[in-house]
């Protein structure tokens, strides 16, 4: 199985064995009734997740710890206003109310967010595409506050936007439909999708949406998050039950905790551990009154986001039509940007889309606007436009928006006329595994699939998740960089999101800058030179 | 002879004794080494049953069919742009279904604006907030929204519904007491639930039932101090309900704030840019001091006439938002056009204060003209824009309520004027309104 390789003997993190494994993964042991899977993959199915090697998880704790020692320290210092402090303060009317929050809450964020702060939420200035214009800030203070300086720093190659086919432009047939619509339309709509929201567009839109994932019918809402969080709960309720895996998006959690349903969390892509989840929900019935459960649900994504990984579809599939239990895949980073003919996870597989009972995705990633679909049987959506809470109680989406999607959509099947579509797929593939190869070759960490636009890096320590960021911004290459909470403590990382849009030059000036500057950092595992106060200047000596 | 007796006697004991020690012996040893079990699983299922089972097992359908004629199924589809003339079904009628408040639908230099926008931006964003997804225009938006509602801070939502549903949970958690309105709305209501909080609904604009929940808690506090001094308590209230249309009674809240040291967090999506004599909303109409209401939410949807919602107080409660708002940290920006739109919008709003005025007016002039329709009561002040008709008599079903309701709607469309039923989901609603 794709387990974690074990045999990662690594200098400075670079790996020095292959790690390609092929997934034929056995189910049982004495497998009954499940169909043995190598038949499944139609091609081989090769993902790794290197195991972190021993010493630098060692180092990486150290790291941690003496950034929260140092943490303890300044908060005392701050509390006895030897530091002066930054952080806002509640109301002195207001002094001797319940506080609003604990300050441990607030501990990883005072201390160890805001000294590499400047990595995240940079300002931009034009079109996200494969080149960006930020906006340059300064700060005097040690990140606590920004100033813009009112330059402009241009031509920055983006690897973090989520613009896969590069439909992120202000020219083309996209933007020129767009306007047409903006300037018949309007902007807002001011009405939910049931009462007076639901324009011609919208319908034809949402036709479409159902012709190009091949399936009966497709619903859409005007936010991606709102689409998982208002619709699960819609589906599911008490005496169901939701499998969800480890890594599921905050959006899939927060819908399946507000269903009510009970959740159980299967191991990460794993089917041994999904299939005896499903066997011991099936065979004990609910906890304490084992009743039967009314329904079960599956809740997988196409891609993950952070580990690059893509999900064992054609495996899942057989488990849920072996135990009769349905299928929700959200594919917000997939749709568009997999499989031969764009149609996301299940045309890369080689599947049915029927077998899937309710695909879910976002129009924000592959598409270049904004919002969140449902497609699936018509029973389903007809359901859905009665009961989402979204249809009732939201406002739709907005007229420009959805012919943002409607001509992409239309250029990706070819609809247009052109071979735009196929050509944009074809790149974005072909940047996929020229630039994963790459990586390989220096000798990187990559994690995920070899065949997903989402490559994420291993970092592990602390310091260089600050590092890594400033010195790739100052050789004009955007990055980001992820650390705790979105991934656990000691595997950060930088996630590079390669897109059609990017050309050879860019992924070829962005490697070799990854390699010289990671074994410059060869030694800075924890000492990377953090903001101080002119104070502790002299407490210090990192 | 006594001696041997004695020792007979003495040995009689002891063999009686060791018999017994013997057994109790034996039945440690037993003991020690039997299995042991819990009680549940002495029924051990075997494979054969498991697959049983498995075989067995029919789950319900996914979804419950749902019948052909029901009202809300087949949306009005509109033709056109959803402004004051609005095509419905092929019917032009004037329209007063949209929540168009301001009339800046179609307003020609938001929607220039708007291009420009889309010229320089593209249409999406791309991103979420923290990773390349903030614009320039992201940035001026918020710095306007707070200078216009007079706080430090605000922060930019992309979609209106999810600015209230992730702003509570972002502050209350489990253990927390929430203090709340039984007429609140239903994005609220999913930030409650979200928010695994202790709930306690007052009677809708009811001090006093408030004050009793309150004056309830104080005395709880007072028997377990411990607790009470970590437990945050929230009063969440609606400038202008959406299901009710009548505002909240504000001073007298902040009085209350004060005496029982609660925090007010006020949803302002009906009444920002409608009352108050600039259109800063509840507080402004009442005279009350910003600053005393910790956090204020509004959607833009309805008098900015653009897509998504905005927080904004002081910044020790908004800058929270950014790392803990769940709407804001996992989910694509708003996209550009949209915030230049709204920009515009406070633009417009800002040059001509007079328009609030105006707009009082007329919704005063409905008011009085729809007072006296015989069968239908209004719901609703007079300054409200939005107002609910409901039926006098209840005929005693919820459904042929609703479809004497939708009759009238009919009625009125075919005499060109848009109106529609308020909608909501009858399982879902705590507290269901009457039809209207």
């Amino acid at each position: 199985s794709s387990k974690r390789t074990d045999l990662a003997r690594c200098g400075n993190g670079l790996k020095s064995i292959s790690h390609t494994q092929i997934g034929w993964l056995n189910l049982h042991k004495d497998n009954q009734n499940v169909p043995h899977n190598s038949s499944l993959y139609k091609k081989p199915f090769v993902e790794s997740f290197e195991e972190t090697p021993l010493w630098v998880a060692v180092l990486t704790y150290m790291g941690y710890g003496i950034l929260t020692i140092f943490g303890y320290l300044r908060d005392f210092l701050r509390h006895w206003d030897i530091e002066k402090c930054h952080v806002a303060r509640e109301r002195d009317e207001q002094k001797d109310f319940v506080p609003l929050y604990q300050d441990f809450e607030n501990f990883y964020t005072r201390n160890l967010y805001m000294r590499i702060r400047d990595n995240w939420n940079r300002p931009i200035c034009s079109v996200p595409g494969a080149k960006v214009d930020l906006v340059e800030r300064v700060t005097h203070d040690y990140n606590w506050t920004f100033e813009h300086t009112g330059k402009v720093v241009k031509d920055v190659i983006n690897m973090g936007s989520y613009n896969y086919l590069g439909f992120a432009e202000n020219t083309g047939a996209c933007a020129d439909a767009a306007l047409e619509v903006t300037k018949m339309y309007g902007v807002g709509v001011g009405s939910t999708r049931c009462e007076m929201g639901n324009l011609d567009i919208h319908e034809e839109m949402e036709q479409l949406v159902a012709r190009f994932l091949g399936v009966e019918s497709a619903m859409a809402f005007g936010m991606g998050f709102a689409t998982n969080s208002m619709n699960i709960p819609a589906l599911m309720g008490k005496g169901c039950l939701i499998l969800s895996d480890e890594l599921n998006h905050t959006s899939l959690v927060l819908g399946a905790r507000l269903s009510g349903s009970t959740i159980r969390v299967f191991k990460h892509n794993n089917m041994q551990s999904l299939e005896k989840l499903l066997r011991d929900a099936i065979v004990h019935g609910q906890p304490r009154t084992h009743r039967p459960w009314k329904k079960i649900l599956i809740v997988v994504e196409g891609i993950y986001s952070m580990e690059g990984s893509i999900v064992r579809l054609p495996e899942v599939i057989a488990l849920k039509k072996r135990y009769k239990a349905y299928l929700y895949l959200d594919e917000a980073h997939s749709i568009g940007a997999l499989g031969p003919n764009g149609r996301g996870v299940v045309d890369y597989f080689g599947l049915d889309s029927k077998d899937v009972d309710i695909m879910m995705g976002t129009f924000t990633k592959s598409f270049g606007a904004a919002g969140g679909y449902i497609g699936g049987k018509k029973e389903l959506i007809d359901y859905l436009r009665r009961h989402s809470h979204s249809a009732m109680y939201a406002t739709s989406m907005s007229p420009p928006v959805a012919q943002q999607i409607i001509t992409s959509m239309k250029i990706i099947m070819g609809e247009d006329g052109t071979t735009l579509g196929a050509d944009r797929l074809r790149q974005l593939s072909q940047n996929t595994t020229f630039f994963r190869r790459r990586l390989h070759e220096m000798g990187f960490i990559i994690y995920g699939n070899d065949d997903s636009p989402v490559v994420p890096l291993m970092l592990y320590m602390p310091a260089k998740i600050g590092a890594f960021g400033r010195e790739m911004l100052k050789r004009n290459i955007g990055t980001v960089v992820v650390g705790f909470p979105a991934t656990p403590i000691i595997e950060s990382r930088a996630r590079f999101c390669v897109s059609a849009a990017h050309t050879r030059e860019m992924l070829d000036t962005v490697s070799p800058i990854s390699n010289m500057k990671h074994k410059r950092q060869k030694f800075t595992f924890i000492f990377s030179p953090p903001p101080y106060s002119y104070l502790q200047h002299g407490l210090f000596l990192l | 002879w006594c001696s041997q007796h004695d020792w007979v006697e003495d040995m009689s004991a002891p063999a009686y004794h060791l018999i017994l020690e013997g057994i109790l012996i034996l039945w440690i040893i037993r003991l020690l080494f039997s299995k042991t079990y819990k009680l549940h699983e002495t029924y051990k299922l075997t494979e054969k049953e498991k697959e049983e089972l498995i075989e067995e097992w029919q789950p319900e359908a996914l979804v419950p069919p749902v019948s052909k004629d029901y009202p809300t199924l087949n949306y009005d589809v509109v033709t056109g742009p959803p402004s004051h003339k609005i095509t419905i079904n092929g019917k032009d009628c004037i329209n007063f279904a949209s929540f168009n408040f301001l009339g800046l639908l179609d307003n020609e230099r938001v929607k220039q604006k708007a291009l420009a926008s889309l010229k320089k931006y593209g249409v999406g964003t791309c991103g979420p907030r923290g990773f390349y997804g903030t614009f320039d225009v992201h940035l001026e938006l918020e710095s306007r929204l707070s200078k216009f509602m007079k706080t430090e801070e605000a922060i930019l939502y992309s979609y209106g519904f999810a600015t209230i549903a992730s702003a509570i949970p972002a502050y209350s958690k489990r253990g927390d007491i929430i203090f709340v309105d039984e007429a609140a709305c239903f994005a609220i209501q999913k930030g409650l639930q979200a928010s695994r909080s202790l709930i306690k609904y007052f009677k809708h604009n009811d001090m006093e039932d408030l004050e009793r929940l309150l004056k309830e808690q104080e005395l709880e506090d007072l028997k377990n101090p411990r607790k009470a001094r970590v437990t945050r308590k929230f009063i969440v209230v609606e400038g202008l309900y959406i299901n009710t249309a009548d505002i909240c009674p504000l001073p007298e809240l902040v009085k209350l704030k004060y005496k029982y040291k609660v925090r007010i967090f006020l949803e302002e999506s009906m009444s920002f840019g409608v009352l108050g004599d600039h259109g800063r909303g509840v507080t402004e109409h009442f005279g009350v001091n910003i600053d005393d209401i910790d956090l204020i939410s509004a959607n833009m949807e309805n008098a900015l006439a653009s897509i998504g919602g905005f927080c904004c107080g002081r910044s020790f409660v908004i800058d929270h938002q950014r790392l803990s708002g769940q709407g804001y940290c996992f989910s694509a920006s708003l996209p550009p056009m949209l915030a230049a739109a709204a920009i515009e919008a406070l633009n417009i709003m800002e040059e001509d204060p007079d328009v609030f005025r105006v707009l009082r007016e007329k919704c005063k002039h409905v008011y009085n003209a729809l007072q006296g329709t015989p069968g239908l009561k209004l719901a609703g002040v007079p300054v409200a824009p939005a107002l609910h008709l409901e039926l006098e008599r209840s005929s005693g079903s919820r459904e042929s309520d609703m479809k004497q309701l939708r009759s009238v709607v009919d009625y009125c469309m075919e005499r060109h004027v848009a109106l529609t039923l308020a909608r909501c989901l009858e399982k879902e609603e705590r507290f269901l309104p009457p039809p209207r």
